[in-house]
């Protein structure tokens, strides 16, 4: 059996500090001292946090999270 | 406000944003600009340019190179040669241009992260029942007056370490700013000559140098760029700008959201019903009744689809329109409380995304659970009595309520 595996990542050139990701995704995303945000730690994605990752890919208004499938 | 401009005639080629017709309800003219002319003019302002769709409010959002952010605010006056030069601009950071705009704003962002912004959550709902206090027993009060104006001017005032009892002082200065712009050149100038509100800036400065404390001014007394004190106008100019961004516009956006609930009962039930829907409900408001409009310069002649922009002209910048393309958002003229695409623009892109989104976010979060704590069930008390305001900040100044 395979499973996929996703990867959430935030482009530093794009992100402008919105905070929707935080805000809908404190789980997976995290901000520096300026409120730009980033990926916690490698970005991993568990099953059950899926769903938030899509609603803040769906919820930034720069168009700066990008969600991934990657082979396990 | 009545325009003291004659009527437009044509929205594609002589719109005014101060026009009676563009504060009663802009919504149509935009579609109707989104199908036949996406980037209108006019001559009015000394030459103004306006994009309505989603992709290109964007465009020009992301064009730092075209257009200058020197001055934001739409009016008779254009920046002079006076006035501080591009790219530090009238109030850093966002009359500021790359590279000293990032300069500016990286030393303002850490005062205005989600943490700081999260400490003032208390006081902000404190203030939002106090205030709920005042009105209790009346079956009818002007939510916009009594309850929605007072928030934002409170919390910055507070943020700023300045005295509670000054904030109607600055209540009346950011009116006169931001919906005065159709004031002849000459009655402007005076305005801006006035100085008042510098004199009062400079006092609080002097007083903070002499005692500092833990507030904003403290912090900007006190910040450094490049081993560098910040100049004084610069100080007075960051200090005028978070009073002009964050007053009228909060009290817009508090206010339009309460003028929403009042007529729409399904929707005050549900929220009242689920109160997990706040957040969804707070973004679906802040989409569909964006207050603000920005504004550029254009830098340099070039075509903008089809246009062909002259330097130094105007150039109106309409998140509100851009929120409101079907090219963008799913039924856009209709309110969802738990729309759950929803990438608006409210805030602006780009590097001059408001800088004091969390904060604006948290005292709209905040009245609006304060509210229907208090008031779950209301109606507009006489829905002709609501007026708007007019200029680049949109939200009601007058919104007479009913408590059911």
């Amino acid at each position: 059996m395979t499973t996929e595996a996703y990867l959430v990542q935030v482009d530093p050139d794009k992100c402008q500090g919105h905070n929707r990701c935080c805000s809908l995704a404190p789980e997976l995303f995290d901000t520096d001292d300026l409120g730009m945000a980033s990926a916690r730690g490698d970005g991993t994605v568990a099953a059950e946090l899926l769903d938030n990752a899509r609603r803040a890919v769906a919820n930034c208004p720069e168009y700066a999270i990008s969600l991934t499938e990657v082979q396990p | 406000m009545t325009s003291r401009h004659t009527p437009v005639a044509d929205w594609t080629s002589d719109f005014d944003h101060t026009d009676p017709k563009w504060v009663a309800d802009p919504y149509p003219i935009w579609e109707d600009l989104r199908q036949k002319c996406p980037v209108a003019h006019s001559d009015r302002y000394g030459g103004t340019w306006l994009p309505v769709t989603h992709e290109y409010v964007s465009e020009v959002a992301y064009d730092t190179e075209h257009f200058t952010s020197r001055s934001v605010v739409v009016s008779e006056v254009r920046p002079g040669p006076e006035d501080l030069p591009a790219p530090i601009g009238l109030a850093p950071p966002i009359t500021s241009d790359p590279p000293f705009h990032s300069i500016a704003r990286r030393m303002l962002l850490p005062a205005f992260g989600p943490k700081p912004i999260a400490a003032l959550e208390p006081f902000t709902r404190d203030l939002c029942r106090q205030l709920l206090d005042e009105t209790a027993g009346q079956a009818t009060f002007d939510a916009a007056v009594e309850f929605a104006q007072h928030i934002p001017v409170r919390v910055i005032v507070q943020m700023l370490g300045f005295p509670q009892d000054d904030a109607d002082i600055f209540r009346h200065f950011i009116r006169q700013v931001l919906e005065d712009v159709d004031q002849s050149p000459e009655e402007r100038q005076e305005l801006i000559n006035q100085g008042e509100i510098d004199a009062y800036m400079d006092n609080q400065i002097a007083d903070h140098v002499a005692n500092p404390r833990d507030d904003l001014t403290s912090f900007l007394v006190q910040a450094e760029i490049d081993g560098n004190k910040l100049a004084p106008e610069h100080i007075r100019g960051t200090m005028v700008l978070l009073m002009i961004a964050g007053i009228d516009t909060t009290w817009s956006a508090i206010g339009a959201s309460l003028w929403h609930l009042a007529r729409h009962p399904d929707d005050r039930r549900r929220l009242s019903a689920e109160p997990s829907l706040m957040d969804t409900a707070v973004e679906e408001f802040l989409r569909a009744y964006a207050p603000v409009t920005m504004a550029r310069l254009v830098a340099q002649d070039f075509d903008f689809h089809g246009q062909q922009l002259k330097e130094g002209d105007w150039l109106l910048l309409p998140f509100p329109s851009a929120n409101r393309d079907p090219e963008a958002f799913t039924n856009p003229d209709t309110v969802q409380l738990d729309r759950d695409h929803n990438r608006h623009a409210a805030f602006g892109l780009g590097i001059h995304r408001c800088l004091g989104s969390n904060l604006a976010r948290m005292e709209v979060r905040v009245a609006l659970e304060e509210w229907m704590a208090v008031y779950p069930e209301f109606e507009l008390a006489e829905p002709s009595a609501v007026t708007w305001s007019s200029g680049q900040v949109r939200g009601p100044r007058t919104l007479p309520v009913r408590i059911l």
